[in-house]
């Protein structure tokens, strides 16, 4: 007995000189960086939007990656600042990077992102988990910028595959005043053009009355013509888009930022083990893992399947191996996950839900791609001018 | 001893007047919680048993005696007895107990348990927990040797085999797989371990002896997109001739040269495959398909799929008592 277990022993220490147990330590330092500006007052403020939304994520996946790293001797630690203004995340991105930090994630907006990839030195990689403006993934791009959370295409797209696979082509859209809220509406009528929807009304949202009083009223009105098939909604701060459902003129659903949303996660989204991350994730934050926890969850858990193939936390090897095909990243989508080279995009599928179900997942069959049916959503290769690998 | 064992469960049988005594198969349905029996020889469902929450992972005693059920929802291990058909105890199993394995002394259960990240030895005897082992996230697969030497668990997120000594319970190697490892299968000489990794697409072949990789197969279904070809669950015929690897999301079933690893073909079966077992002369492969809820019967001579028999909703696992 005594002899086997010293011989078991032996053949430990001569394996892990082989390096597959408990290599050299490896210390990875992740900066999280989060700020957004005040949204303003909405009208359906009934049930509040998490705070720490997109941190619990990035907490999440420092404990996920933990886990597999204590086989190996890697070592994971975060070091989060959520910001009140964008000169305080400017500044804790700039302070984190000269203390030799240069592994990124950050939840702000496009214009925060920019200033801060203009800052970013050669050995800096961002993992953008906050903004999905599509001029990101179109123009403005950056060799050090990574994007996680999807863009205003890649979700309208799932919209549009899916309004066409249901043949539910003649739509209303409704877009609200925000900036976020154009974005949205042109990243959709893109997507009508591209999978054959025909927008019989496009209307700007101009009331300011609260509708909690007047919706029976007011939408009715609104949303008056001669027939069409669903009620497409572009509301992302989510103002008035929640009071369009079963109030618009004719019997009709309500997709869009409200009714069925396109999202990158969800609460509902359970399949391919995902039900495991959820349980885990409500046992942290104690309460639903959402889009923004599950991009900064995604980008995390992206540096660590690199630093367990590589044994390395340096981004010199890191990033040639995000863009390699021996790069998958395993995120509960039921697919293997990789990055567009020409333009950093993860590329995902993309559920579509209502409140308390999933109603389906694009990509839908019958929409081919020669490489991948996941790039018909979001930007292709011959659609960006970005080259961020050539 | 055992043949004793076996004429008490027969008149157990005979008591319940069951005319049935074809070889019986077990289905747990995971959205239903219920177990299907299927009778092998008529194709044919002829029970249906309400059993405990997402029942999950299920095993045979070695004597054949008792079904081992994982009721992950209810974080407990239930004892079915196949001959009063009854559920007639619970072993302390850990949360969210997932898939398990039974060490050939019939006595220490190894529990997968996935939300805990760690590994719990029962005794089934005793209901004491002999070890709880630290593993990766969600731990899934779990595998012991034939010979009894080696419990090998798959943690899904870490993509890891850890190898456990059965009688130190202590991980003595970390193998890294591709991503998601969900199945690990022994040869019945325990000299070679197969493990499949769902999102890698590709199953890794073990020299038990030495612990090192020999070989890493993947697959390709005509006509069905890469990403959706993910390998779960894998069975060896114990002639050492074939093995069958469940491909999930891609509908088919890999039939495999156990001896070159060359796959000699891909036969389509329900939506999202998942579980496999052999049938008592191993005529018959039987196969769980979670999305269309069925089970689907491959005749292993022809290498063609005979039948397929609708169960309760996502049947998960499938195990086929030979001896009934």
């Amino acid at each position: 007995m005594p002899l086997l277990s010293r011989m078991a022993f032996a053949s430990l220490l001569s394996m892990s000189a082989a390096g597959s147990l408990h290599a050299n330590t490896v210390d990875v330092q992740i900066g999280y960086l989060q700020w957004g500006p005040d949204q303003g007052p909405v009208l359906s403020n009934v049930i509040p939007e998490p705070e720490d939304a997109g941190l619990r994520g990035a907490e999440l996946a420092i404990e996920d990656n933990s886990t597999t790293g204590k086989f190996l001797g890697h070592r994971y630690s975060l070091q989060a600042e959520v910001s009140d203004s964008e000169a305080a995340a400017l500044a804790a991105f700039e302070t984190l990077q000269q203390n030799g930090t240069n592994l990124f994630v950050v939840n702000v907006p496009a214009s925060t992102l920019q200033a801060m990839a203009n800052k970013a030195e050669d050995q800096t990689l961002i993992f953008n988990a906050g903004a999905k403006d599509d001029a990101l993934r179109t123009g403005q791009c950056h060799v050090n910028l990574l994007h996680t959370t999807p863009s205003y295409a890649m979700l309208t797209d799932a919209l549009g595959q899916w309004l066409n696979q249901r043949r539910w082509k003649e739509v209303f859209l409704i877009t609200g005043p925000t900036g976020e809220d154009k974005a949205w509406a042109d990243a959709f009528r893109r997507s009508a053009k591209r999978f054959g929807l025909d927008i019989v009304q496009d209307k700007p949202w101009t009331f300011d009355a609260d509708l909690r009083r007047t919706a029976a009223k007011e939408l009715p009105a609104f949303t008056q013509a001669r027939d069409y098939d669903a009620v497409v909604v572009a509301d992302v701060r989510g103002d008035f888009g929640e009071y369009v459902p079963f109030n618009t003129w004719l019997p009709r659903p309500v997709v869009g930022t409200q009714g069925m949303t396109p999202v990158t996660w969800h609460r509902v989204v359970e399949s391919w083990g995902a039900a495991q991350l959820q349980n885990r994730f409500r046992e942290l934050a104690n309460r639903n893992m959402n889009s923004e926890d599950y991009a900064a969850w995604a980008a995390i858990r992206a540096i660590g399947t690199a630093v367990t193939a590589l044994s390395s936390a340096s981004t010199d090897t890191i990033r040639p191996y995000l863009f390699s095909d021996k790069f998958q990243l395993a995120a509960f989508k039921g697919r293997k996950l990789t990055f567009r080279e020409w333009n950093g995009q993860l590329r995902q599928p993309i559920p579509l839900v209502h409140p308390r179900g999933l109603v389906a997942r694009a990509p839908f069959e019958g929409f081919l791609h020669p490489n991948t049916d996941m790039d018909t959503l979001g930007f292709d290769r011959p659609e960006s001018q970005c080259r961020i690998n050539d | 001893m055992k043949s004793l064992f076996k004429q008490t469960a027969l008149a157990a049988m005979i008591g319940l007047s069951t005319p049935a005594l074809a070889s019986l198969a077990y289905v747990s349905n995971e959205k239903d919680n219920t177990l299907s029996i299927i009778d092998t020889d008529t194709h044919e469902v002829v029970e249906t048993i309400d059993v405990g929450q997402r029942p999950r992972g299920i095993l045979l005693s070695k004597d054949y005696t008792k079904l081992y059920i994982c009721a992950s929802d209810d974080d407990t291990v239930q004892v079915f007895d196949l001959a009063t058909r009854k559920i007639v105890d619970t072993l302390p199993s850990g949360e969210d107990p997932e898939q398990f394995a039974l060490h050939p002394n019939n006595k220490h259960l190894y529990i997968a348990n996935e939300d805990d990240a760690i590994v719990t030895v029962v005794d089934v005897e005793t209901k004491d927990v002999l070890a709880q082992i630290d593993v990766g996230i969600e731990p899934e697969g779990m595998a012991v040797s034939p010979d009894g030497k080696w419990a090998v668990n798959t943690s899904e997120t870490t993509s890891m085999l850890h190898w456990i000594n059965t009688e130190t319970f202590e991980i003595e190697k970390n193998i890294v797989v591709g991503q998601r490892p969900r199945h690990v299968e022994f040869s019945k000489d325990s000299k070679i371990a197969w493990a499949s990794a769902e999102i890698g697409g590709t199953v890794h072949i073990i020299d038990v002896d030495n612990l090192e990789q020999i070989h890493e197969m993947t697959f390709k279904v005509p006509g069905v997109n890469q990403d959706r070809v993910q390998p779960v669950g894998i069975e060896l015929t114990s002639d050492g001739k074939y093995a069958f690897v469940a491909l999930g999301p891609s509908n088919h079933v890999a039939v495999v040269d156990a001896k070159t690893y060359e796959v000699l073909d891909y036969l389509l079966v329900g939506a999202r495959v998942w579980q496999l077992d052999l049938d008592k002369d191993e005529k018959h492969l039987y196969t769980t398909n979670g999305v269309s809820g069925d089970v689907s019967i491959i005749d292993i001579n022809d290498m063609k799929v005979i039948k397929s028999i609708k169960v309760g909703r996502y049947p998960w696992g499938v195990v086929i008592d030979p001896t009934s």
